[in-house]
């Protein structure tokens, strides 16, 4: 029987990595993904795992390594954060242009400038189309959880891609909470062994990464989009499996008080915790307020959400990035466009906040809660609000 | 000594492998040096072995999907990091054959890359795998300027030369820097083998490469590779002026094995530089003067490799 421990939240994700078997770990340190990653190359050391662990000089070569190792067939792992995630930039888009299904976790965080370690959601949103498959985890838990069903999809042959899952630096990464960590005869169970479809192989030699010409462009990008899409099938089914085997349920759209809600709040990530809260506090106070979860960003589940925002009158979208110069904030945009010429849909209201380890509290819903309320009966002058700015 | 080296009897011209890790059909410019010496490099190497390219003429020429020139596997991820994927692959090997999921049997690991990929863009990736000790062979192709995107100047671009963006002028003779000494930069990092080669010798390369993938640990093996089309020079001639490069001490040849010179081809009667410079519209601008400059400097740097054989 597995066993619920008190456990920082980076260390199970790096005995996550261990259940999963990885047999390589290609990484360079950066504040806050350090924890994950010091304690593998400690597991690789102690012999608990059998992996060769790279330390590489740089992210940009963690993500580099990542594709030779798993084009030659071995399960493959990263981390990074924030400016690492950025070095990474170039060769993220060829991973998954690869389909290469390698599994990063990243430990968001703010980017420079101001240098910033502190968590939000601007690391991974300048990535939004790098083309991986991208899941957020609320908790410790989930992100054990997600680690393992990252393996699981990215290395399904029918998909084939890369996959990140996100954990919010610090409030998630650096914090200790009752995780249960799974059997490894459940993870073996869950988990089939790395057989990839294609590998170097002197045997059987293949060639990876040609020349795209202009007459097949076009085509290997429309598949790229198809294979992610399709994708979400076998997402959704390993997450079927998971709750066969260890009795935990995810999905695309976590809901939360969100059948009869007038508004609904939408968040990803940690702060969905405090949101909860929030909810709760305001419908005790008598508000019809309900709560939608991302935790599939990428492919985003456009029928699940306008499936679950049925009968809502507003969305209160919390963005954690501020694109300078944009409409409006990547959440926020995308389910204006989910929500665009659908007959009876919520309006959508677009919020900033959380940036750079600012605290979103749960007198901060509150806030925004009222304001979509208000924004619902008088038009808002613009497209998105920032939100717990200082006064002084 | 290498103990690896003990069973490697050479390459002869009456025993040159069948074996074409490179298929003939690819879309290299007429006179190409560069793709004459990797195909040399890979009958050297023979069909075990997986080969990780750099971003360049050698990925664009040989894989316009979907045609392939490769005939053993290969990848091609990026334009600085083909150090960092051959990496990759050599510890998924490594982790692979550990676990009994891949048979014992040796597979090379080679990665390939022009001399911007190497001595420029990719210098830290390099870096980094030789410091980290991968038992892997980096291949440059020294064309001396970014090729593939329209003859720029890179950092092994030798002086004096005219690229598209070293142009000579009223103000400029063209590049204005020595030619960066890569090989140097790589003996730095104690890797126990590196070498210099020229398709003219072309035994010499394959011997060369051979070695560097005997040796256990990172090698690598820096390949003088002529380019008619960056060069201005006539695609009959590549390997003539690959063979007065070295006869005119602008290219020595020499091994360093274990951090030991040994020079492979003494120059006791050297060619003078302005035989080589000649007919190659690069160096067409270049005054005596200059031309006496060039001299003198090669004759320095040479002098400089002599001694450190020497001192074995």
């Amino acid at each position: 029987m597995a066993k619920r421990v008190g456990v920082e939240v980076s260390i199970a994700i790096a005995e996550a990595v261990k259940l999963a078997q990885a047999e390589i770990i290609a990484a360079y340190p950066i504040t806050p993904q350090t924890h994950i990653v010091e304690h593998l190359s400690e597991i690789v050391a102690d012999g608990e795992l059998d992996a060769e662990f790279i330390p590489v000089e740089s992210e940009h070569a963690a993500l580099s390594t990542c594709c030779g190792s798993v084009a030659a067939g071995a399960r493959t792992y990263t981390a990074t954060s924030s400016q690492g995630l950025m070095l990474m930039s170039e060769v993220l888009y060829v991973a998954s242009g690869m389909r290469l299904p390698i599994v990063m976790t990243v430990a968001n965080r703010a980017l420079s400038a101001p240098i910033s370690i502190w968590n939000d959601h601007q690391d991974i949103m300048s990535q939004r189309d790098c083309g991986w498959i991208q899941t957020f985890a609320e908790n410790g838990q989930e992100a054990v959880d997600l680690t393992i069903h990252a393996f699981k999809v990215a290395e399904d042959k029918k998909v084939s891609l890369p996959m990140i899952v996100n954990i919010d630096g610090f409030t998630l990464s650096h914090v200790i909470e009752p995780i249960e960590l799974p059997d490894q005869e459940d993870v073996d169970r869950y988990l089939p062994p790395f057989r990839p479809k294609y590998r170097l192989d002197p045997k059987r030699p293949i060639s990876m990464g040609p020349v795209g010409i202009p007459e097949v462009y076009t085509e290997s990008r429309m598949a790229h989009d198809q294979a992610i899409k399709n994708a979400k099938r076998w997402i959704i089914k390993a997450w079927d499996e998971f709750e066969e085997i260890f009795g935990r349920r995810y999905n695309p759209i976590e809901q939360y008080m969100a059948e009869d809600a007038e508004i609904l709040l939408v968040t990803m990530g940690s702060i969905s915790e405090t949101a909860m809260t929030a909810v709760d506090k305001m419908r005790d106070d008598g508000k019809k307020v309900g709560l939608l979860r991302i935790r599939l960003w990428r492919p985003f589940p456009s029928i699940e959400f306008r499936k679950a925002a049925k009968g809502a009158k507003a969305l209160a979208v919390v963005d954690r990035t501020l694109p300078p110069g944009a409409a409006s904030g990547p959440v926020a945009s995308e389910l204006r466009n989910v929500f665009y010429k659908v007959p009876g849909a919520p309006k959508t209201f677009g919020f900033i906040a959380g940036l750079g380890g600012r605290d979103v509290t749960v007198e901060r819903f509150e806030e925004i809660v009222d304001k979509a309320e208000f924004y619902s009966k008088k038009r808002p002058k613009e497209l998105y609000e920032v939100i717990g700015v200082r006064e002084k | 000594m290498i103990p690896e080296f003990e069973k490697f009897k050479g390459f002869s011209a009456k025993r040159l492998p069948k074996e074409e890790g490179l298929s003939p059909g690819h879309r290299g410019c007429q006179g190409c040096g560069e793709v004459l010496a990797l195909r040399m490099v890979m009958k050297a190497l023979g069909k075990d072995v997986i080969v990780c390219s750099a971003t360049g003429c050698m990925e664009i020429i040989t894989s316009p999907y979907p045609q392939s020139a490769w005939n053993v596997p290969w990848i091609h991820v990026a334009f600085e990091n083909a150090a960092a994927v051959a990496s990759g692959v050599e510890s998924a090997l490594k982790v692979l054959k550990r676990k009994g999921k891949l048979p014992k049997k040796h597979v090379d690991v080679i990665a390939v890359g022009g001399d911007g990929a190497t001595g420029d863009i990719g210098l830290q990736w390099i870096s980094g795998a030789f410091e980290r000790g991968h038992d892997m062979v980096y291949v440059c192709l020294d064309n001396e300027a970014y090729m593939n995107t329209g003859v720029q100047r890179s950092g092994c671009t030798p002086y004096g030369a005219m690229t598209t963006t070293s142009p000579p002028g009223k103000k400029s003779i063209g590049q204005v820097t020595w030619k960066k000494n890569i090989p140097q930069i790589m003996v730095a990092h104690n890797i126990p083998y590196v070498a210099t080669a020229s398709p003219a010798y072309y035994l010499d390369l394959m011997n060369k490469v051979k070695k560097a993938a005997l040796v256990k640990g990172p090698a690598y093996v820096h390949i003088y590779s002529p380019c008619p089309t960056g060069w201005g020079s006539r695609g009959d001639k590549s390997i003539e002026y690959a063979r007065l490069a070295v006869e005119t001490k602008v290219f020595p040849l020499y091994e360093v094995i274990e951090g030991n010179y040994i020079i492979s081809r003494k120059i006791t009667k050297p060619k003078p530089v302005s035989d080589y410079l000649k007919g190659q519209r690069r160096f067409r601008h270049l005054t005596e003067e200059n031309i006496d400059y060039i001299q003198k400097r090669v004759d320095e740097e040479y002098e400089k490799i002599l001694k450190l054989s020497e001192i074995n």
